[in-house]
C-alpha cells in the first residue's frame, strides 16, 4: 500500500506535477507516514530518476525545473508534520544567493536557485539589485555555507570583487564560500577576484557547490 | 578621406515568411499582452507618462497596463524613415526600407588579441583599435560598441566607450551601453558637441541609443530614463528584445514574438508619448535557449526564422529595424560560426532589415575576434551579392557571344567575358588553391584575416577629432561623478 504510494510520489516529481506532489505529500501526512520516508521512499527517486535522465541527455531542463518545483511543494507540505515530530530534512547546505546591486538580471540566478533547491541544498534567494551588505547579513544571519552572486553587466560584475573583499573584511571567508556567475564570469575573472567557484550555467553550478563544501557528486 | 560605405539595396530575392493575417495575429496577441498582462517599467518617470496617458500604473510592482487604442496611437507618431548621420556627412545612413547596413556587435567582455591570439579582458584602446578597423571596412556602416573598456570607471565607461569610437571613426555610432540618467546626459552633450550644437543634433544625431528590455516583459529602469533623455534631444531611440524560447518566452516561436513585441512596442510607445516624432526603431535579437542547459544558443534555426520574421514586424508598425544577425555561438572562428553567420545575416538580410548587427564577436557575443570580423564581411559581401539576384537583359543573356563561341568551344577570349568577369564574385577568405598548395603552406581563411586586420590597424588613420573636440569630450566625462 505504502509502497503504491510511493511509487505515485516519484510519478508525480517526474511528471512535474506539482498539484499531485502537494496532494500525495498532504496523503501521507493523513495516514501517518513519516514525512521523511516519504521524502527519501517517494519523492527523492523521482528527483535522482530525472537527474539521471538529464544526465544522459534524455531529460531537458525544463522537466529538471518543474521536478524541483514539484518536490519543492512537496516538501513544504510536509514541512508542518517534520515540526510536529521534531524530524529535520538534511540538507547539504545553505546558500545565499543574489543578483548583485545595480543589476536587475534574474533569470540565470534564479535557475541555480532552482537548481540548488532540488539538489537538497538549503537556498535563500535574495533576488536583483541587492546590496553587498544585504547579502552579507543575510549569510551572517543564517549560518551560510555558500554565498552566490550573480552579475550580467561587466559594470556590475566589477562588485562581485567587492562583496569579496567586504567577506574578508569580515571574517566571513574562508568558511563561507562564494560563488559568482554571470556571461562576463570568466575563469581568469575568478581567479583575480579570489572567488571560491563558478560555473557558467545552473547545473555546473550544483556540482561546484557540491564541491565547495566536498560532497560526493 | 571617408570611405564609402556598401549596403544591400533594390534586393532581388524575395522571401514571405508571414501572411498578412499571421502578423495581425501576432499583433492581436501583443496588444492582449500589453493590456491584459502588463508589462514592467520600473522608472518614475516612464511610469508618470504612463499615467498621464490614462493607461492603468500599479505603483507598487511597476507593471504598466496601456489599452491597446493607445499604444496603436503611439507608434503612428513614430517617423517612417530618417537618418542616421555620421561625422562625416558622406557616411550618413538612410534607413528608408531600402538599404541594409552592417554594423559592429557589442557588448564582448574579451578579445582575442591580434598579435599573441590569447584571450584577454576587453579595455578601452581594444574599443579605438576594433572601430578604426571598422572605419576602414567599406562593409560596416555603423558602430556599436563592440566591447567593453573594462579598464574604465563603471560609472563613466560608457562615455569612454564613446569617446574612443568618435575618436577612431567618422561612421555613425549606436550606443548599446548607456543605461542612466547620468551618463545618457553626457553622451547628449557629447553627441551635440560633435554635431555643432543641440539644434545640429537634432537634424544630424550622429548617436543613436539602443536598450535592452528585460525579457520576460520588463524594461530596466535605468534603460528607460536613459532613453528619455536621449529622446529628448531628439537622438534615434531603440529597444531591443533578446526573448529566449523556453526561457524568458514561451517554447512556441510565436510565443516569443509576441513577447518580445510587447516589449519593444509598449517601450516605443513611451518614448513617442513623452516624446512625440522621435526616431525610434525596432530592435532584436531573439533566440531559443539550449532546451538541455538552458544556455544562450546565438545561432540556430530559430534565430534565423526570428531574424526575417522580426522585419515584417517593423514593417507593420513602419519603423526601422536593427537586427542582430551573426553573432555565433562558437567558442572560434570555425565552421559552427560560418553557418551561424551565414544564415543568420542572409535571412535578416533578405528580409530587408534596416541595421545588421552582430559583426565579431564569437560565443554568443563575448569574445571579439578580427578574424571573425573580417570573415563576417565577407558573409555580407557573399550575401549582398546573392540578393542582387540574376539580372536578365539582352546584355546578360550574350546571345551574340554564345553564337560566337558555338558548341565545344570557350568562353575566355570573348570581350563580353572581359567585360563581365568582374562581375563575378572573387572571395578573399575561400581557399581556391590546388591541393598541394594548400598541403604545403598550411594556412587558411583565419591567418589571411588576421594579416588584413593586422595590416589596417598598423596602416588605417581616420580623419581625426579636431584636438579640441577631443578635449571637451574628455571633460564632459570627467564632470560625470562617481555614484
Amino acid at each position: 500500500m505504502d509502497h503504491e504510494l510511493y511509487r505515485a510520489m516519484a510519478q508525480s516529481i517526474i511528471d512535474g506535477d506539482a498539484d499531485l506532489a502537494e496532494q500525495l505529500a498532504r496523503q501521507a501526512v493523513d495516514t501517518g507516514i513519516h514525512p521523511l520516508e516519504a521524502i527519501n521512499k517517494g519523492f527523492v527517486t523521482g528527483v535522482n530518476h530525472v537527474g539521471d535522465q538529464f544526465s544522459c541527455g534524455a531529460a531537458f531542463l525544463p522537466e529538471l525545473v518543474m521536478a524541483g518545483e514539484a518536490m519543492k511543494r512537496a516538501v513544504s507540505a510536509l514541512e508542518p508534520e517534520m515540526v510536529k515530530r521534531g524530524a529535520r530534512r538534511q540538507v547539504y547546505g545553505k546558500v545565499v544567493l543574489a543578483t548583485i546591486h545595480g543589476d536587475i538580471h534574474d533569470i540565470g540566478k534564479t535557475l541555480v536557485g532552482t537548481m540548488l533547491t532540488a539538489s537538497g541544498f538549503q537556498v535563500f534567494d535574495l533576488g536583483v539589485d541587492v546590496p553587498i551588505e544585504s547579502i552579507l547579513a543575510k549569510a551572517e544571519e543564517v549560518g551560510a555555507d555558500i554565498i552566490a552572486v550573480s552579475a550580467l553587466l561587466t559594470t556590475t560584475m566589477v562588485r562581485q570583487r567587492d562583496l569579496i573583499k567586504a567577506a574578508d573584511e569580515r571574517g566571513l571567508r574562508p568558511k563561507v564560500k562564494v560563488m559568482v556567475g554571470g556571461a562576463p564570469v570568466t575563469r581568469e575573472w575568478v581567479a583575480e577576484i579570489g572567488a571560491d567557484g563558478y560555473s557558467e550555467d545552473a547545473i555546473g553550478a550544483v556540482k561546484i557547490a557540491k564541491q565547495l563544501l566536498s560532497i560526493p557528486a | 578621406m571617408a570611405g564609402k560605405i556598401k549596403s544591400i539595396t533594390n534586393p532581388k530575392l524575395k522571401l514571405h515568411i508571414l501572411t498578412p493575417e499571421e502578423v495581425g495575429q501576432i499583433h492581436t496577441a501583443t496588444l492582449d499582452i500589453i493590456e491584459n498582462v502588463g508589462v514592467r517599467f520600473p522608472s518614475r518617470a516612464a511610469l508618470d507618462i504612463w499615467e498621464e496617458n490614462g493607461a492603468s500604473v500599479n505603483q507598487e510592482t511597476s507593471i504598466v497596463k496601456a489599452p491597446g487604442a493607445l499604444i496603436e496611437a503611439a507608434l503612428k507618431n513614430a517617423p517612417p524613415a530618417y537618418s542616421l548621420s555620421a561625422r562625416n556627412t558622406e557616411q550618413d545612413l538612410s534607413l528608408d526600407g531600402n538599404h541594409v547596413f552592417l554594423g559592429t556587435d557589442g557588448c564582448g567582455v574579451e578579445v582575442i588579441d591580434i598579435e599573441t591570439g590569447q584571450r584577454r579582458r576587453s579595455a578601452w584602446q581594444d574599443v579605438a583599435d576594433i572601430a578604426r578597423v571598422a572605419d576602414c571596412l567599406e562593409e560596416i556602416a555603423f558602430h556599436w560598441v563592440a566591447v567593453s573598456a573594462q579598464d574604465c570607471a563603471p560609472e563613466r565607461r560608457g562615455l569612454e566607450e564613446l569617446r574612443a569610437v568618435w575618436g577612431s571613426s567618422t561612421k555613425h555610432v549606436q550606443t548599446e551601453s548607456i543605461y542612466s540618467a547620468r551618463e545618457a546626459q553626457a553622451a547628449v552633450e557629447m553627441a551635440a558637441m560633435i554635431a555643432g550644437g543641440r539644434e545640429v543634433l537634432r537634424q544630424r544625431p550622429v548617436l543613436s541609443i539602443m536598450q535592452c528590455t528585460a525579457p520576460p516583459l520588463g524594461q530596466d529602469g535605468g534603460s528607460l530614463d536613459a532613453a528619455l533623455i536621449a529622446a529628448e534631444a531628439g537622438l534615434p531611440v531603440g529597444f531591443m528584445t533578446m526573448a529566449a524560447c523556453l526561457t524568458t518566452g514561451p517554447a512556441s516561436m510565436a510565443g516569443t514574438l509576441a513577447v518580445g513585441n510587447a516589449e519593444v512596442i509598449s517601450a516605443l510607445a513611451l518614448i513617442q508619448l513623452a516624446h512625440p516624432g522621435t526616431p525610434v526603431f525596432y530592435a532584436a535579437a531573439q533566440t531559443a535557449s539550449d532546451p538541455r542547459t538552458g544556455a544562450y544558443t546565438g545561432g540556430g534555426p530559430e534565430d534565423f526564422l526570428f531574424g526575417a520574421a522580426t522585419n515584417v514586424l517593423a514593417d507593420f508598425y513602419d519603423i526601422p529595424l536593427s537586427m542582430g544577425s551573426f553573432a555565433t555561438g562558437a567558442k572560434e572562428p570555425n565552421w559552427q560560426a560560418g553557418v551561424d553567420n551565414s544564415l543568420s545575416t542572409f535571412m535578416s538580410s533578405v528580409a530587408m532589415s534596416d541595421m545588421l548587427l552582430g559583426v565579431g564577436l564569437l560565443h554568443g557575443s563575448r569574445i571579439w575576434s578580427y578574424e571573425q570580423m573580417l570573415m563576417d564581411c565577407e558573409i555580407f559581401n557573399t550575401i549582398h551579392k546573392m540578393i542582387g539576384g540574376i539580372p536578365i537583359n539582352e546584355e546578360t543573356l550574350a546571345l551574340d557571344t554564345i553564337r560566337a563561341v558555338g558548341p565545344g568551344g570557350n568562353f575566355l577570349a570573348q570581350k563580353h567575358t572581359r567585360k563581365h568577369m568582374r562581375d563575378l564574385f572573387l572571395p578573399e577568405y575561400m581557399d581556391r588553391r590546388p591541393y598541394n598548395e594548400w598541403e604545403e603552406k598550411g594556412d587558411g581563411a583565419r591567418d589571411w584575416a588576421r594579416a588584413r586586420a593586422q595590416q589596417i590597424l598598423a596602416t588605417h588613420q581616420p580623419d581625426p577629432l579636431d584636438p579640441r573636440l577631443s578635449a571637451e569630450l574628455k571633460r564632459i566625462i570627467a564632470s560625470v561623478e562617481a555614484s
